[in-house]
């Protein structure tokens, strides 16, 4: 990274001078703790005592079997606190605020998952905390609004816009320039202006720096191919960072929704309709019409479902360091319905798209290969999405039921 | 310096100079002339045109869905150039263009400049552009005759504010708070040193804005800065009373 925070032509600090002092302290504060051997010391612990970490790495023995190729290995951040990778994030920012002296944290959500580990970390230290989420996602996402309040969060429906992530971070950036002094926005990916980026990285690769010594451990040697789901990028950054600078192929896949040339979608980096831009505070690959203006995206994963990707992505497509891929909304579907099915793991939407990919490969590696894919986070918050469409029939029963009972 | 010589020498003949803010095309282009007509005629020195934006992350609630709106009606970037250049040619005030960087990263850095000047704008104001970012952008503007103008705020530092002056032309547009466009803002003493703060870090004509709403809000500000900016207040205005409040509105408020 250059001094002001650019990957290749990506990134930046876009932002408007009211942030600039809270930003030199931000940066301050992580080059610090970067610094700080003790730092990262703390962190684990943490991570260890209060989030199941370090998370296991399982072999999917009948998966591997059904499909005839590589084996099969899901690092499960789905055992996290909270149910998904957005925890180690969000302890990690939660130890800064703890340093930077400050009482309030904000955050946005798209699944919910990450305000669910924001209100978590704020009950546990003690702090104020409000959460903006899109109000297409308060609904979709139903079960982690109720969890955030039960947790004592503010959850503010965001209805401008798209009314999804991106309006929920606009609103957030809102809120922290009018209370810069006493709160902190805890952003909740590898996007947003430097140093969120590369921060939110930093605390994800705990994932990455664990798996590959788990997989050296359990499968003998390095994986063939690594398949993490892109939202805005943070598990994905999060597991390939422990395997960078190996000889292993790094897959992102992006949310294909009703495929790539349906308009519907939010493919940044392996579509054609995404162009480079300024937004949110950061420089990367956006979905956007010919003058600048965002588009409406679409993934039937709330988490996925974004217009700008990580600017340390952007970068690392630029130097085919990775691949990217997408996997439509029926295909996610089918790979959850397979996983739970043969293996009895429950994979958030987000992270079904990283099974569709591995699936789609998996039979074209030799038996003595490994594949990784990174399961970001439990389906169960999903439960809603899922059971309508599945059209589970007694489902459908208990919901009308259950509302009769509330009606009277 | 075209801009902030103009700005210096409107402000030799008034106690304080009124800049007046609209988002193109909202609530219609047709609207917009009736407002900008009525602002020149009720003696407005300076108008500051907003290019819609689907991110206008620095803009509260009202702007916010003015942008909003505006482009739902199907305003372009290439429609808002044009508009600008109409009103440079009608009206003998300066005319600006706000708007977030991606909408000029988009057009292209120098073919927005090219297309800036050949409309006859005179400056612009960019607020998720700092210098850092925008550095080089600054200076071709500047080479343009188009004035870059930097926004300073009350959590600037006096080095910050130097440096910021050092980019700026035209005018400095100090925000009178923290947080987004359109809610009422507090005059007091630390308010009132804040503005010393930022008279003591430039020469350039200096500009208040964010929550400026009557007449009281505009004479608070004569001889502590240059100009007062009307942003979301005449927005409101419109919408509650049609553009014909507009005229009486800025009249009332010198
Ligand atoms: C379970 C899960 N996976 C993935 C994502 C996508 O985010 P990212 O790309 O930052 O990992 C989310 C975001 O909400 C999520 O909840």
């Amino acid at each position: 990274m250059t001094r002001k925070g650019f990957f290749g032509h990506w990134g930046g600090a876009y932002i408007p001078e009211v942030l600039h002092q809270t930003f030199r302290q931000l940066q301050e504060e992580y080059d610090k703790a970067r610094q700080d051997p003790s730092f990262w010391q703390e962190y684990t612990a943490l991570m260890a005592n209060y989030s199941c970490r370090p998370t296991p790495l399982t072999y999917a023995a009948n998966l591997s079997r059904h499909f005839g190729g590589a084996q099969i290995y899901i690092k499960r951040e789905d055992l996290n606190h909270t149910g998904a990778h957005k925890a180690n994030n969000v302890m990690g920012q939660g130890l800064l605020v703890q340093r930077m002296g400050k009482k309030r944290v904000i955050a946005e959500t798209g699944a919910g998952q990450h305000g669910m580990a924001t209100a978590t970390m704020a009950a546990k230290f003690g702090f104020a905390c409000t959460i903006y989420m899109g109000e297409v996602d308060v609904r979709r996402q139903r079960p982690n609004v109720f969890w955030m309040e039960k947790m004592g969060a503010t959850v503010v429906p965001v209805k401008d816009g798209s009314r999804t992530l991106k309006d929920a971070i606009n609103e957030a950036f809102r809120d922290w320039v009018t209370n810069l002094d006493d709160t902190h926005y805890v952003f909740g990916t590898a996007c947003g202006p430097a140093p969120f980026p590369e921060m939110v990285s930093w605390f994800q690769s705990i994932i990455g720096r664990e798996a590959a010594r788990q997989i050296v451990e359990q499968h003998g040697r390095l994986p063939a191919r690594v398949y993490a789901c892109v939202g805005g990028g943070s598990n994905a950054m999060g597991v390939f960072q422990g395997f960078l600078n190996d000889d292993v192929e790094l897959v992102g896949v992006e949310a294909g929704g009703h495929g790539l040339d349906s308009g519907l979608h939010a493919a940044r980096l392996c579509g054609r309709d995404a162009s480079p831009g300024v937004a949110q505070g950061y420089k990367t690959m956006f979905l956007q019409n010919d003058d600048g203006q965002m588009l409406e995206t679409h993934s039937v994963a709330a988490g996925l479902d974004y217009v700008g990707v990580s600017p340390i992505l952007s970068d690392l497509a630029d130097k085919k360091r990775v691949r990217f891929e997408s996997a439509t909304d029926s295909e996610v579907i089918a790979a959850l319905d397979l996983t739970m099915r043969l293996e009895g793991i429950i994979p958030a939407l987000e992270s079904s798209h990283a099974f569709v990919q591995a699936f789609k490969e998996a039979s074209d590696l030799p038996n003595n290969a490994a594949i990784i894919i990174n399961m970001s986070g439990r389906g169960d918050k999903d439960i809603f999405t899922i059971a309508h469409a599945f059209d589970d029939p007694s489902w459908k029963e208990f919901i009308i039921a259950r509302a009769d009972e509330y009606r009277k | 310096m075209q801009l902030e010589e103009t700005l210096k020498k409107r402000r030799k003949e008034k106690d304080i100079l009124l800049m007046t803010h609209l988002v193109l095309g909202y609530p219609s282009f047709e609207v917009n002339r009736r407002i900008i007509r009525q602002m020149v005629d009720n003696g407005v020195d300076c108008i500051e045109m907003q290019i819609p934006f689907s991110e206008p992350m620095a803009d509260g609630p009202v702007i916010l869905k003015a942008n909003q709106d505006s482009l739902a009606a199907g305003t372009t970037v290439a429609a808002c150039l044009e508009f600008g250049r109409e009103m440079a040619a009608s009206y003998d005030i300066p005319f600006l263009f706000m708007t977030y960087y991606n909408i000029v990263f988009k057009y292209g850095e120098e073919r927005f400049l090219e297309a800036a000047k050949a409309a006859g704008i005179t400056g612009l104001i960019i607020p998720d552009l700092p210098p850092e970012m925008g550095g080089e952008f600054m200076t071709m503007a500047r080479d343009r005759e188009i004035a870059p103008i930097l926004i300073i705020a009350p959590t600037s530092t006096d080095e910050r504010m130097a440096e910021l002056n050092g980019w700026a032309d035209g005018f400095i547009y100090c925000a009178a708070r923290r947080g987004v466009t359109g809610k009422k803002s507090e005059f007091g003493s630390e308010f009132y040193e804040y503005l010393a703060r930022c008279r003591r870090a430039t020469s350039l004509p200096l500009a208040v804005g964010f929550g400026i709403q009557n007449r009281d809000d505009v004479a608070a500000l004569i001889g502590r800065a240059d100009m007062a900016v009307i942003g979301s207040r005449t927005i409101r205005l419109v919408d509650e009373e049609g553009p014909e409040a507009v005229g009486p509105f800025i009249a009332s408020l010198r």
